[in-house]
């Protein structure tokens, strides 16, 4: 059984929020009202978090980090989930189960990096939208918890299309979204218990580190720090 | 004798029963309005979802799980100050017991259902039953929370029923209600014996069932990971905030009824000062546990803990935090430390800051922590909406409601207690003086010197 990963490379992403919009578009996240965005309840599985400054004004450099559900080893939402609405896949990946959920939101209040988003009301979508929706991801209703899945519906289809051609799942045929989409390639994705894959590689570099990994929660979403060349 | 002749002597208690004032129906009436307008504005809740409240991203749980924490924590007045004062055989007790019992019933009632008003599917509560995970902490609360409402209900009920027999034998209003109520109660030395029995064994029950609903509370926070709430001591911390509040809310609950319907004869003084010394025993106990988790925060100095201290010492929230270290620590000890204030309008004073405090100090554990999460998130600021405060008044008013709804239908003071105390308690303390007085003492001497001393 493989274990998903993902590595995010600080030194290639430029924060142009395509995975942020990918992401938004791939799995049908509810488009709000912009006053309700104003008040904190605007919708991102995948966000950019402005994490620190470097250097004096106005010569600022601000360090972007693109932020989607860490998918912990350890996760702390699932420990106090009280219906079992979310859980640890095989595979690693922290599923959430909509019919489930009671919107409790006790995993939101136990999430250390705040991922999880709620459904506070339903409203209506543009038009646009409602016609692009993706029709492998189920909208959610009102009232229940979200999060990334590391767009688990697509390792569905990859399974089955690998199952239909009689091989096995190779690396490559499942990658989330916003991997998909980075146009620098920032964003590494795959199998962490291979030792050979890109992903496992990159995660044991150096510069790997996971956000706010002393609390025990074991990412298995790893950031490659931005260093500065020596010019 | 049998009880018919035993009424006149207590007619005070059983008066507010079969006689009802024009203020009565004016308060119903107004706490009735507040009360719909509050169902009124969640059932809209319950159509457009929960973002009709003023709940945001960081902040998920707000006036709702305040609520809740503090409408358990005032139920812990009634059953547990109850059992205490009666395993303690604090002769004092008997008129408060009854009171206090109905804070439990009633309050709790309220503050279970705040949880569900608080679930984004409230359609899906089932789901707990159904499929509940024992592994999480809500559900050891729901489980607490239903043993104690059950053990509570029960025991506010068993010794409500020598005095339902009285109300069944006095005829007229609601006779056949009182008739399958009071379940033959005849006052026998059997029934008397069974009744007392139950009740013993309820009382011992009752408190670690109370401690442990409060003790679960606190860990629904203690258990996470978040920074001001990650505290070994919250159970505890938790527990004593809960009957300090309780003990506030059963003085003033004590103070408006004994106005209201002339108990003067029955809450004296000295009931009120021994509940005040009691309450000034649970402040100086709050103020040390509060001393202690914040300095040991202050002092371990971790940075995400630091952010949440400093938004409560001197950021947004600091002036709720110094309301509360004044309306829990300072008013509270100025007036009841001191023989002069330490008087009726004193203790109510004291009593209502500290309900005030104590529903500021879940507002101060629970929200701090959720506005400032360990990673830089733009967060906006949290302030309930309207639906939030009505639902909070509409709570406050099914509270009072209920206590006058209580008062129509069953006697506020224990009249059975207060007659067996009449005569039997000089008997029983001038045993329990022959036991613990040094030397040996004649039975006959010592009870005859007690009824003379009184």
């Amino acid at each position: 059984m493989p274990k998903y990963g993902m590595v995010i490379d600080l030194n290639k992403c430029t924060s142009c929020q395509a995975c942020v919009t990918a992401c938004k578009l791939e799995n049908n996240v509810q488009i709000v009202p912009i006053e309700d965005a104003i008040n904190g309840r605007a919708m991102f599985w995948m966000k950019m978090l402005t994490m620190e400054y470097d250097g004096d004004y106005p010569d600022i450099k601000p360090k972007a980090l693109p932020r989607n559900c860490m998918q912990c080893d350890e996760p702390p939402c699932i420990k106090v989930c009280p219906v079992r609405a979310t859980y640890k896949r095989d595979d690693g990946i922290v599923a959430q189960i909509y019919p489930q959920c009671i919107g409790c939101r006790y995993c939101m209040a136990n999430c250390p990096y705040t991922v999880k988003v709620f459904n506070w009301h339903k409203t209506e979508q543009p038009q646009e939208i409602e016609k692009s929706y993706n029709p492998d991801v189920s909208v959610r209703p009102k009232g229940v918890v979200e999060k990334c899945t590391f767009c688990v519906h697509r390792l569905q289809i990859a399974q089955e299309k690998a199952k239909a051609e009689h091989r096995g799942l190779e690396p490559g045929d499942y990658v989330p979204a916003c991997v998909e989409v980075c146009p620098v390639s920032a964003i590494l994705f795959g199998d962490l218990d291979d030792p050979q894959s890109d992903v496992s590689k990159a995660s044991r570099d150096y510069r790997a580190f996971g956000l706010l990994e002393e609390l025990g929660t074991v990412p298995k979403v790893r950031y490659l720090n931005a260093i500065e060349s020596e010019e | 004798m049998t009880y018919r002749d035993m009424n006149d002597e207590d007619e005070t208690l059983f008066k507010p029963i079969y006689q009802t004032g024009k203020n009565f129906y004016i308060l119903a009436a107004i706490f009735s309005t507040v009360f719909l307008i509050g169902i009124g504005l969640y059932i809209r809740q319950l159509v457009l979802g929960l973002g009709v409240t003023g709940m945001n991203e960081p902040v998920t749980w707000a006036f709702y799980i305040v609520d809740f924490v503090f409408f358990i924590g005032i139920s812990h007045a009634g059953t547990l100050i109850s059992a205490i004062l009666r395993l303690s055989k604090a002769e004092w007790r008997r008129p408060i017991t009854r009171m206090a019992e109905v804070i439990t019933g009633i309050v709790l009632a309220i503050g279970g259902l705040h949880p569900i008003i608080d679930l984004g599917r409230p359609d899906r509560i089932m789901h707990l039953f159904e499929r509940g995970r024992l592994q999480s902490p809500l559900l050891w609360d729901v489980t607490s929370i239903t043993a104690y409402f059950t053990a509570s209900t029960i025991y506010l009920y068993l010794p409500l029923i020598p005095d339902i027999a009285l109300l069944r034998d006095r005829g007229g209003k609601l006779e056949n209600l009182y008739k399958i109520l009071a379940w033959g109660y005849k006052g026998t030395p059997e029934q008397k014996h069974a009744l007392e029995k139950a009740i013993n064994i309820l009382m011992v029950m009752v408190i670690p069932i109370a401690v442990s609903v409060h003790t679960i509370i606190a860990w629904i926070f203690g258990m996470t990971l978040q920074p001001g709430w990650h505290s070994t001591i919250f159970g505890p911390y938790f527990v004593v905030g809960a009957i300090y509040s309780g003990i506030a809310a059963l003085l003033i609950v004590m103070i408006v009824f004994r106005k209201a319907y002339h108990f003067e004869d029955y809450l004296k003084e000295i009931h009120f000062q021994y509940l005040g010394t009691l309450l000034l025993i649970m402040s100086l106990l709050w103020t040390y546990f509060t001393f202690a988790e914040y300095l040991t925060a202050f002092y371990g100095h971790e940075p995400a803990e630091m952010r949440v201290f400093f938004y409560k010492f001197n950021g947004g929230y600091a002036p709720f935090f110094w309301l509360m270290v004044f309306c829990n620590f300072i008013l509270p000890v100025v007036i009841l430390s001191n023989r002069r204030l330490k008087k009726l309008p004193g203790i109510l004073m004291a009593s209502i800051a500290v309900v005030i405090g104590m529903w500021l100090e879940r507002l101060i554990i629970i929200i701090p922590t959720l506005a400032n999460p360990r990673l830089p998130y733009p967060t906006g600021v949290y302030i309930p909406s309207l639906t939030e405060i009505s639902l909070f008044a509409a709570a406050v008013s099914a509270f009072v409601l209920g206590f006058m709804g209580f008062s129509k239908l069953f006697p506020l003071i224990s009249i059975w207690e207060i007659k067996e105390g009449r005569l039997q308690s000089v008997h029983e303390v001038s045993a329990r003086l022959r036991e613990y007085l040094p030397g040996r003492h004649d039975e006959k001497q010592v009870e005859a010197t007690l009824k003379a001393e009184i």
